[in-house]
């Protein structure tokens, strides 16, 4: 809420002073663009086109930028005539432009390149658009300067006008970012074929593929706010909405899940099972961070048990228990509950040491329990048992009967199978008397254990259940790879997790899965992404906790704390002696 | 409430807990456990005495050059916390600022054969360099990302500092490449000093006694200066602080000024001690010295100080004169897992550290 005020009072300011807000406007977004040329992600990014010959993706996002200082600036400018918004926006944008053509001229002036190796001439001619610098500092400043007003004049314009615009655009970098996908998707049939050859060559959209999609999503949006101005919006809305419609949309999205790996070959298979796994997972951590409040950084722990358990269990190589000990070499079948059990102990033999310690402190000794797993997994110590660094090898894949389950896309369906059924178990657990007593601790521990809640039965609970779900996806993440290593439990696994139930919203479930595409499918299907991918972690996990620490998805009562504070009200946007009473509140936290 | 309900230490609050008894029973087994191997570890090392006193010199030099840098770095943690209470999960992202800043002017006066020629100079250049750096990163981190949260409570500005963290070690990733640089290594630092026999490298005794000098600055200059006077006063109660007219923004940018340049140090110490620097070297480190922090009392400039030295001697003693002596293969590799093993109890058992105890009681 503080954030919320903070930037309300941001805003405040800077009506009172458009020049230097344009300003400032210019100096973020063009030190935005500077940022993303040196960190390496437009030189990345430029080898993709979006449109062939005409627009690469890292003059889309150099076009994003400038249009987005003058929307961004037009937004906070609603009292001022559209005139001196757009010459503010010319004014930003020209800032901005001005400071990649600082860059630039640096570049061609020094070798950079020694030092920040992403500054190669490659770079640079992006930047020029190959044209010599004397024309190319001027147009660079020009174009990014029209970039701004044009924004600032399109956020300005009536929403009958921006809206088809922005989905056009949207459409066209959708269809152009993700057009591998698209493609092998449009291979299955003749007349599809046909079209893909009119849209598509194989590097990006053709200009005339690019129109034609601009138009069907300009028009598409353009029929579908005309009809539903029309049509009686109350109806559709709130059957959409109630009970019958949600469930139709749990359907439609199901289906959309089993049929788009099938249609879509094994690759998208294997970036949803994936996602799949850190669903498990985020579930899991979702127990204990979301609902019982206890932040665990060393999670990956009993991923690792899991995925340790089933290879130890299962692997036909020298290091499974069946070569040297009674236990009997087991299929998946039997050796998934045992994995899952295993892990649940470990989980609350974790818990139990824990158990008094708090808060933040407690994020560390979570972090240090799953580094000393991960050290002795590692050590030649460990190794006559765990193989070291070498891993177990050659852990056989499941089967049923005849149907063995080799390639991707089966594992996704099992892995979507353990995911339904965990996900109905966390649902139950959420609103059991079990998940209010986790509320409750996360809530206030002391006044959780006045009131007859025991507090060592249910933080183990929570650790021993959340092991579970980490137990299960580690298991079959084990079987997908058909070997484990040490170096696959890492702490970013951890942080992986909790970022994607950040991001998602903290307790909710819907956002666990919100946050497992949007953090682990997303950068799968963005190849090149997946090098910066914890890059994009770290800003997601800033950005979310300023600007919106509920998460994408939230549950119903975070969203409640943390935005409908005014009760049944059902406010809008706070009266500002709300917020002002939120904020004189919040300087008074407790404990000072 | 908050007060009364952490201001408890861990064992009376346990007996509470206690109607199940067998979480105490685990606590002991722990603690009994540690111990045993510790107290056991030692005498099988000693009477099978593999080590000679030589040796067990080195590994103490060692460790308290390791223990120079982990004191360094824990005092940005301490006095960050004391002022904020907050975690600065990114501290040792930020000494790796100072690192890789540090490299690029060593390495380019190694190659001119200035450290060579010049080596105070030298030195003094790439320290002002990797200090300048890592002071700036701390308070443009404590700015942007860290500002907003400042009365918010809950994990959101731990989850905070974590993502800044993430966002540094990335952001130089990007920008310097992902592949480990080894750094520049002038004669003058490789030579070693006889001492009553025994060889001490140069850099072990250039790294400790600098260290000392910038930790003796800094507590002149938190004890006697008026701003670290104000600092102190603003750790002890920051609202009372604020109603006798001290700025506490002010105070709190200073804090970070502090331990920025303090961990720029660290960086520059620890890429001298391990010769090589890469984006995610602060990472290790940084977990370590909170524990050292913990260890000393968080919140205490001199418990950092001892927690740091004390962290990088059991560390580097710790393998061979714990673990070998059980009969544990290659413990060297387990150097980690002392480090976090202490900093595991020190949360656990004593959460208020060595020197925290009044600060314990009023907070934490």
């Amino acid at each position: 809420m503080t954030a919320e005020a903070i930037s309300r009072g941001l805003r405040r300011k800077r009506a009172r002073s458009p020049f230097h807000g344009a300003i400032v406007t210019g100096i973020v977004f063009g030190l935005m663009a500077v940022y993303l040329a040196v960190v390496g992600i437009l030189p990345m990014i430029n080898a993709r086109a979006i449109i062939v010959d005409v627009l690469s993706m890292a003059h889309a996002a150099l076009l994003a930028i400038g249009l987005g200082a003058g929307a961004y600036l037009a937004r906070g400018e609603r009292d001022q005539p559209t005139g001196a918004v757009a010459l503010h926006g010319l004014i930003a944008g020209a800032i901005a432009g001005a400071l990649l053509a600082v860059l630039v001229v640096a570049m061609n002036a020094i070798d950079l390149r020694s030092i920040f190796i992403s500054l190669s001439p490659q770079t640079s001619d992006m930047l020029t658009f190959e044209l010599d610098l004397e024309y190319a500092v001027p147009l660079l400043v020009a174009l990014a300067a029209a970039l701004g007003a044009l924004g600032a004049l399109l956020a300005r314009s009536p929403p009958a006008v921006r809206k088809p615009v922005l989905i056009g655009c949207m459409a066209v970098l959708f269809f152009g970012v993700f057009q591998e996908l698209i493609q092998i998707m449009m291979q299955f049939n003749e007349a599809i074929g046909d079209v893909r050859d009119l849209l598509y060559t194989w590097e990006g959209l053709t200009p005339e593929g690019a129109a034609i999609i601009f138009v069907l999503a300009t028009g598409a949006s353009l029929l579908s706010t005309r009809l539903r101005a029309r049509a009686p919006a109350e109806g559709s809305a709130s059957w959409w909405q109630g009970r019958n419609g949600q469930l139709a949309k749990a359907g439609i999205a199901m289906l959309v899940l089993i049929l788009l790996p099938i249609l879509a070959g094994s690759y998208i298979g294997q970036v949803l099972m994936l996602v799949g796994l850190y669903i498990l997972m985020g579930m899991g951590l979702n127990l204990e961070v979301g609902l019982a409040g206890l932040l665990d950084l060393g999670f990956v722990a009993f991923f690792a048990v899991g995925a340790y358990t089933t290879a130890l269990l299962t692997a036909d190589s020298a290091h499974a228990l069946a070569a040297f000990t009674a236990i009997p070499h087991m299929s998946f079948w039997m050796a998934m509950p045992i994995a899952v059990m295993i892990s649940v102990i470990v989980g609350v033999l974790f818990g139990i040491p824990v158990l008094g310690v708090r808060g933040d402190y407690l994020a560390v000794a979570t972090l240090g329990l799953g580094e000393i797993v991960r050290v002795i997994v590692q050590s030649d110590a460990a190794a006559p048992l765990l193989a070291g660094a070498q891993g177990i090898l050659q852990i056989p894949k499941p089967s049923i009967g005849e149907f063995e389950f080799a390639d991707p896309v089966a594992l996704f369906f099992l892995t979507l199978v353990c995911a339904g059924i965990a996900a109905y178990c966390a649902w139950r657990l959420e609103s059991s008397r079990l998940g209010r007593a986790w509320m409750a601790v996360r809530d206030d521990e002391d006044v959780a254990q006045a009131l007859g809640i025991n507090l060592v039965k249910v933080k183990l609970l929570a650790y021993g259940l959340g092991a579970a779900f980490a137990g299960l996806s580690g298991s079959i993440f084990a079987v997908m790879l058909t070997s484990v290593y040490p170096s696959s439990f890492q702490l970013l696994v951890s942080i992986n997790v909790l970022a994607l139930i950040i991001v998602g919203g903290m307790g909710s479930l819907p956002g666990v899965i919100v946050g497992s595409l949007a953090l682990v499918g997303l950068p799968e299907l963005l190849r090149e992404f997946g090098e910066y991918r914890y890059l994009f972690y770290g800003v997601a996990l800033i950005v979310m906790m300023q600007i919106r620490p509920e998460g994408l998805w939230p549950s119903a009562t975070r969203r409640r704390e943390l935005h409908d504070f005014a009760g049944d009200l059902e406010l809008e946007e706070p009266p500002p002696a709300v917020v002002a009473e939120v904020a004189a509140h919040a300087e008074h936290r407790p404990g000072e | 409430m908050a007060d009364v309900a952490a201001g408890r230490s861990f064992i009376p609050r346990l007996s509470t807990l206690s109607r199940f008894t067998f979480v105490d029973v685990i606590l002991w087994c722990l603690r009994i456990g540690v111990t045993a191997v510790v107290v056991g570890g030692t005498i099988g090392t000693l009477i099978k005495g593999r080590y000679e006193a030589a040796q067990w010199f080195d590994l103490v030099m060692f460790g308290l050059t390791l223990g120079s840098v982990y004191a360094l770095i824990a005092l940005g943690y301490t006095m960050v916390y004391g002022v904020l209470r907050l975690i600065n999960f990114a501290h040792g992202d930020i000494m790796m600022t100072g690192a890789f800043s540090g490299y690029f002017v060593a390495s380019a006066l190694d190659y001119s054969g200035f450290l060579n020629s010049n080596p105070v100079l030298g030195m003094a250049a790439v320290l002002a360099v990797a200090v300048a750096t890592s002071t700036t990163i701390a308070v443009l981190t404590e700015r942007f990302a860290y500002r907003p949260f400042r009365h918010v409570r809950g994990f959101a500005p731990l989850i905070c500092a974590i993502g800044v963290s993430f966002f540094l070690e990335q952001t130089f990733r990007g920008f310097f490449g992902p592949s480990i640089r080894s750094y520049p290594d002038p004669k003058w630092q490789a030579a070693s000093i006889e001492f009553f026999g025994l060889a001490i490298p140069r850099v072990d005794i250039l790294v400790i006694s600098l260290a000392i000098v910038a930790m003796l600055i800094l507590y002149l200059v938190v004890q006697k200066t008026r701003m670290g006077t104000a600092m102190r006063a603003v750790s002890e109660d920051t609202d009372a602080a604020a109603m006798m007219g001290i700025d506490v923004n002010k105070v709190v940018v200073f804090t970070f000024m502090l331990g920025g340049a303090m961990a720029g140090i660290a960086g520059v110490f620890y890429a001298f001690v391990f010769k090589q620097v890469y984006f995610f070297m602060g990472f290790q480190p940084g977990v370590k010295a909170f524990g050292a922090a913990v260890l000393g009392g968080i919140g205490s400039i001199p418990g950092a100080m001892l927690g740091g030295f004390f962290l990088g001697l059991v560390e580097s003693v710790g393998p061979a004169l714990f673990l070998d002596g059980i009969g544990i293969p290659a413990p060297y590799q387990l150097r980690d897992l002392i480090a976090f093993t202490l900093l595991i109890m020190v949360l656990i058992f004593r959460p208020h550290g060595i020197l925290g105890e009044r600060m314990a009681k009023k907070r934490a």
